[in-house]
């Protein structure tokens, strides 16, 4: 058995997700300070690619970063090439899990008590202190239930995967890949194996995510937050 | 004072610079914190202006003692934090997080948090509105306690009258926004010179007013002359009086209005009575009366026959001006 397709695809999803990570904190942040319209209007840009059907996903991004595409003519001429490369796959992930962290950290934010922040700023504490010590420790058990889902969904993703980076062996073909060939080529055991463990990964995620949950009610934050 | 929603806590959170006023000036001990004609505004950081906010908004995800020593450098955090621990009572709670705690337990350490950045003023937004009745007194004296050797200004808003006579010396009265008297406590509960500040201050029996001579005026709600210790002004629009200064009279008596009782309201401590005036053919609410009576005062007069007047002393009456709108600052 060829173990390559649970390599790339934690080569593909671990990266994606630590990308995500960032850029959906950053990015709530930022729609939750803007203004009204302006901020309405992000929201719904920003949580489209979870809605879209994969195929429509891979579709834009074969436009932005094809070899005639509004990027890909650019990196081409430097001689950097996306697609049918693991960065393709890598892209395709975070395009397609973004909203979910994106989601999850800006809930995490808009539930806090505005009240929290202004105490901070009347007690002489800095922008970014107020960020470290106060947002972020609050928001922490959203923002890791963000992150899971995010794995998660960077691990499974497929349609938008197929279209930018292709099926190839040993370079771009993950799990769930792996699983479609194999159905398709009549090798029903190989693909049971890897559905068994794309079932596993995603039972202990979702454990962990519990776990979380039960976590955050002991110490007794919820009931102060009114 | 105010009532709910007339901006009382928008104007502390203006103060301590968290909500930025339209126009105006804030300054305190002399520095210019806001000033919207020369375009200053400090930042909320460097006013050091400790806020009390109304639901404490002490940070769930630290202990006690990080709480309390969040606004200290580290040199002197252990110290600091240590003593304010030991002054508020809280030694024995320092690892808890906010939601183990009580409400009167969380507003002591919102206190001693505050007292650790120093301020150079203290604002109380509501002191008390999050905490159950019960517990209420004794947490205000403990409050009182703490304040005390705060010597430094201290701005507190309340809709409870009764709250800010306990903790006040001065009272300015705030109606949509606009300030309408000032002055000391006593002033300000036993000789109101606003309708708004007799309303706030607990009086309930109020009538539209017309000056008839220098020491009389007409109550048209209760059509009765009544005569003045107090000199009648020409922009007098309405007379009070107090529930509680309401007497038995009799019909010689100047002062006095025919009543019929229309319901009582036994309280722990004392009876409210529902006057309406006798042979009121256009009886409407407002010309109803409250008066109240101490327990024990009402025993002996239930043993009596109920009166069948009352009568408004002269020496209590309120003469009221209407409340003319004014800008805060």
């Amino acid at each position: 058995m060829n173990w390559s397709p649970l390599w790339i695809s934690l080569s593909v999803a671990i990266p994606a997700t630590m990308i995500t990570f960032f850029l959906g904190i950053f990015i709530a942040k930022k729609v939750i300070s803007a203004n009204a319209p302006v901020s309405k209007l992000l929201d719904v840009i920003f949580t489209l690619p979870l809605v879209l059907p994969p195929t429509v996903v891979g579709f834009l991004l074969l436009i932005l970063f094809g070899k005639n595409g509004l990027i890909g003519r650019f990196l081409y001429s430097v001689g950097i090439q996306i697609v049918f490369t693991r960065l393709a796959a890598i892209i395709a992930a975070i395009v397609v899990s973004f909203p979910l962290m994106y989601r999850s950290a800006k809930a995490a934010f808009e539930q806090q008590d505005g009240n929290l922040i202004q105490a901070g700023r009347t007690l002489g504490l800095t922008k970014i202190q107020i960020f470290w010590r106060i947002e972020m420790p609050l928001a922490a058990p959203g923002i890791l239930s963000g992150t899971i889902l995010t794995f998660a969904r960077a691990l499974g993703e497929f349609g938008a995967t197929l279209m930018i980076a292709g099926n190839i062996p040993k370079i771009t073909q993950t799990m769930p890949m792996a699983i479609y060939m194999n159905i398709q080529r009549g090798e029903t055991k190989i693909a049971s194996v890897w559905v068994l463990l794309m079932i596993m990964l995603s039972f202990f995620m979702i454990l962990f995510l519990n776990f979380i949950n039960i976590k955050k009610e002991e110490k007794g934050i919820h009931n102060i937050t009114s | 004072m105010g009532a709910s929603g007339c901006g009382k806590s928008l104007t502390l959170k203006c103060i301590a610079g968290i909500v930025t006023p339209e126009e105006g000036k804030i300054v305190l001990n002399g520095k210019v914190l806001f000033d919207s004609k020369l375009g200053i505004n400090i930042p909320p950081q460097q006013r050091k202006i400790g806020l009390l906010f109304q639901n404490y908004a002490l940070f769930p995800n630290m202990t006690v003692r990080e709480n309390i020593g969040i606004s200290c450098n580290k040199k002197n955090r252990k110290s600091i934090t240590d003593r304010l621990l030991k002054e508020f009572r809280l030694n024995q709670l320092e690892s808890r997080y906010p939601g183990q705690l009580s409400g009167g337990e969380q507003q002591r350490v919102a206190m001693a948090r505050i007292l650790a950045y120093d301020p150079e003023a203290l604002l109380l937004d509501e002191p008390f509105s999050a905490l159950d009745s019960y517990l209420k007194e004794e947490l205000q004296q403990n409050l009182i306690d703490f304040l005390r050797k705060f010597n430094k200004d201290i701005l507190m808003v309340s809709h409870s009258r009764g709250e800010l006579y306990r903790f006040c010396d001065y009272i300015a009265v705030i109606d949509h926004g606009s300030l309408m008297e000032t002055g000391n406590k006593r002033k300000i509960f036993e000789d109101p010179e606003k309708f708004i500040t007799a309303r706030l201050t607990g009086c309930r029996n109020i009538s539209r007013a017309i000056r008839i001579s220098d020491y009389e005026v007409r109550a048209i709600d209760w059509s009765v002359n009544l005569h003045t210790n107090k000199r009648v002004e020409d922009n007098i629009r309405y007379v009070g009086i107090q529930s509680c200064y309401i007497k038995p009279g009799e019909q010689h008596e100047e002062n006095t209005i025919p009543i019929n009782l229309s319901d009582s309201l036994e309280g722990p401590d004392q009876v409210k009575f529902v006057l309406t005036k006798q042979e009121d053919a256009n009886y409407s609410h407002n010309s109803n009366l409250l008066w109240t009576v101490a327990k024990q005062e009402w025993r002996h007069l239930y043993q009596l026959k109920f009166p069948e007047y009352i009568q408004i002393p002269k020496e209590h009456i309120l003469l009221l001006t209407e409340s003319e709108k004014r800008k805060i600052c």
